[in-house]
């Protein structure tokens, strides 16, 4: 059910963001969505692709930092609303989000959104067991790729 | 080195453990002699006209810093040999700085003091584990730098045999340190390390050596560079302390406790000062060494400034020597930044890095004023295993090292982390300095 999620430490310069994303393109691996925390001094740069190993390879040949995380894709309804109902459901079940961005493409009617718990077990959990559909990723790839 | 760990604490000269009293109306004597002595020099003959000094108005060790100091640029100024105290015919040697810093500087001795010197190098051997039967394979340069010679005689005055190596070629140290099995080395820190590497390449075990311990000196290292050269070495390294201008190696080094250097006091006045107000500082707090050589013949010094900083430690010894201790020598007055009124040392940066769990110790410290107030900045470069997917955990080490920075250095930083390899990376002495203050208004 998890994603693996790649994070790479970017400095707030120009040119930062360039190189990482040149060797994935020089490898042709495709980026599926990515956010981009920033601050004044560094960012932190979040990726998700299909060949999180090979991706991860290459990216550290090329100097750069990176960190793989667990995340969650998860469907939501592409409607006002849509995304206050999932809130809502994280609310009552007391799952903490850390951060969270979406796939530009849309999955049929639905949003797909990445979620970033503190206890991403519970939220599995929690959401195992709810109407909520959580993406894997031979079907999430499948259709965005 | 199971053997060397079980050797028994000597003391070569009952002078280095003189109850202090007894010490210090010897080094009053001794400081009286000399002020009559350096009226041979037109130096300090001046000075002294200037200030009204004489013999008999050093009546205790305090009027010490009522005498003048002396700077390198003195002894540039007095080039190549006005600072003698006898006539050139008594000289039996002439060794030189090696001039890294500037002009080269001549320093001279007597028979005289070729003899004390050579007894101060035998005392810090002897209080690092050199023994009559010991061989010593000394890998110092020999010329005018005065390593190589210094150690020579002092490991001949212990009656130990020497192998004078001299440095360099290191496959030939390497099958010198095979087949003559020394039980000894003697270079600089960074050169045992070479050594060291080599012996590892070559893949020798170093079991297979005979190799005990090593004396060694000549420029400031670190306690971590100790350890890495006691373990791929497999001895026990003990660090000394000299300057030309002073003598040369045997102004000072660590007895068997490895806990700070002993200073030759019978020989030498030492003084630690904060190097802009030139008052003394606390015992234990850093400042600038300054040494007076009470016995020398050829080219005596009084209260030289060495630009070396240290701390003092006159807390007793247990090995018996009554001798007060200097620590490493942590940095160097000429790396002294002054950042909005406060002294900042690279090494104050250094250390507070160093106590962040996380942080590798490559940094650049960069200086600048945008407007009429100077920014310190460090940059610091994030290990990869230090990095995290949580902006607050990022945030959070950047906090720490700004902490430790300010608690060790006494002001903010702006902590810059930036990713690993990016910094430039030195061979030799690291510039961890970027001050950009003069780049604005043309001058600094």
């Amino acid at each position: 059910m998890k994603l693996h999620q790649l994070s790479l430490f970017v400095e707030n310069r120009p040119g930062q963001l360039a190189a990482p994303c040149r060797a994935l393109a020089e490898a042709g691996i495709n980026i599926l969505t990515l956010s981009l925390a920033d601050t004044e001094q560094f960012g932190i740069l979040r990726l998700i692709v299909r060949d999180w190993q090979r991706a991860k390879t290459i990216l550290e040949a090329a100097d750069c930092v990176v960190n793989v995380t667990e995340v969650l894709a998860v469907e939501v309804r592409h409607q006002p609303g849509g995304m206050l109902e999932i809130l809502e459901f994280f609310e009552r079940e007391d799952l903490n989000i850390e951060y969270t961005y979406a796939f530009t493409a849309p999955r049929g009617d639905k949003a797909v959104l990445v979620f970033r718990f503190d206890d991403p077990e519970r939220a599995v959990d929690k959401l195992k067991n709810s109407r909520i559909n959580v993406v894997g990723g031979v079907e999430l790839f499948r259709d965005v790729d | 080195m199971a053997e060397h760990v079980n050797i028994e604490n000597r003391i070569w000269n009952p002078a280095e453990a003189l109850e202090r009293s007894r010490l210090t109306a010897l080094q009053l004597e001794r400081l009286r002699d000399l002020v009559e002595r350096l009226d041979a020099v037109p130096f300090y003959r001046e000075v002294f006209a200037r200030h009204r000094i004489d013999r008999d108005s050093i009546r205790s060790l305090d009027d010490l810093r009522r005498l003048p100091f002396t700077t390198k640029a003195d002894l540039r100024e007095q080039y190549p040999l006005n600072m003698l105290a006898v006539p050139r015919q008594r000289l039996a040697r002439i060794h030189g700085s090696s001039g890294t810093t500037g002009k080269p500087t001549f320093v001279a001795y007597t028979a005289e003091d070729l003899r004390q010197w050579a007894e101060l190098c035998a005392r810090f051997l002897t209080a690092g584990g050199l023994r009559s039967e010991h061989v010593v394979q000394v890998a110092f340069g020999y010329g005018l730098f005065t390593g190589g010679f210094g150690l020579h005689y002092g490991i001949e005055q212990v009656g130990a045999t020497v192998i004078p190596a001299a440095a360099g070629n290191t496959p030939r140290q390497l099958a010198l340190l095979q087949d003559l099995g020394a039980d000894a080395l003697v270079c600089t820190p960074s050169y045992a390390l070479t050594i060291a590497e080599t012996i590892r390449e070559r893949q020798i075990d170093p079991d297979s050596l005979n190799l005990k311990f090593g004396h060694f000196g000549g420029e400031p290292w670190t306690e971590d560079m100790r350890l890495r050269i006691d373990r791929q070495l497999g001895i026990r390294a003990f660090n000394n302390y000299g300057l030309s201008e002073v003598i040369g190696p045997g102004v000072g080094g660590e007895c068997l406790r490895r806990d700070g250097m002993h200073i030759q006091e019978d020989h030498f006045l030492v003084e630690c000062i904060d190097p802009q107000t030139l008052e003394p500082v606390a015992p234990g707090q850093r400042g600038e060494l300054v040494f007076t050589s009470l016995c020398k013949q050829a080219m005596p010094i009084l209260r030289y400034r060495t630009r070396d900083l240290a701390a003092l430690d006159d807390r007793p010894c247990p090995c018996g020597r009554t001798t007060i201790r200097m620590s490493r020598v942590t940095g160097r007055t000429d790396d002294m930044l002054i950042i909005r009124g406060v002294n900042v040392f690279p090494s104050q940066i250094e250390e507070a890095l160093l106590r962040v769990e996380g942080t590798a110790p490559h940094y650049e410290i960069v200086v600048d004023r945008p407007g009429t107030l100077d920014e310190l900045t460090v940059r610091v470069e994030i290990r990869p295993q230090d990095f995290s997917d949580e902006m607050r955990q990022m945030q959070q080490l950047r906090q720490r090292i700004d902490r430790e920075i300010h608690s060790v250095a006494g002001l903010r930083a702006n902590v810059e982390l930036v990713r690993p390899q990016t910094l430039e990376r030195f061979e030799g002495k690291a510039k961890r300095v970027n001050d950009r203050r003069g780049e604005r208004n043309g001058k600094i």
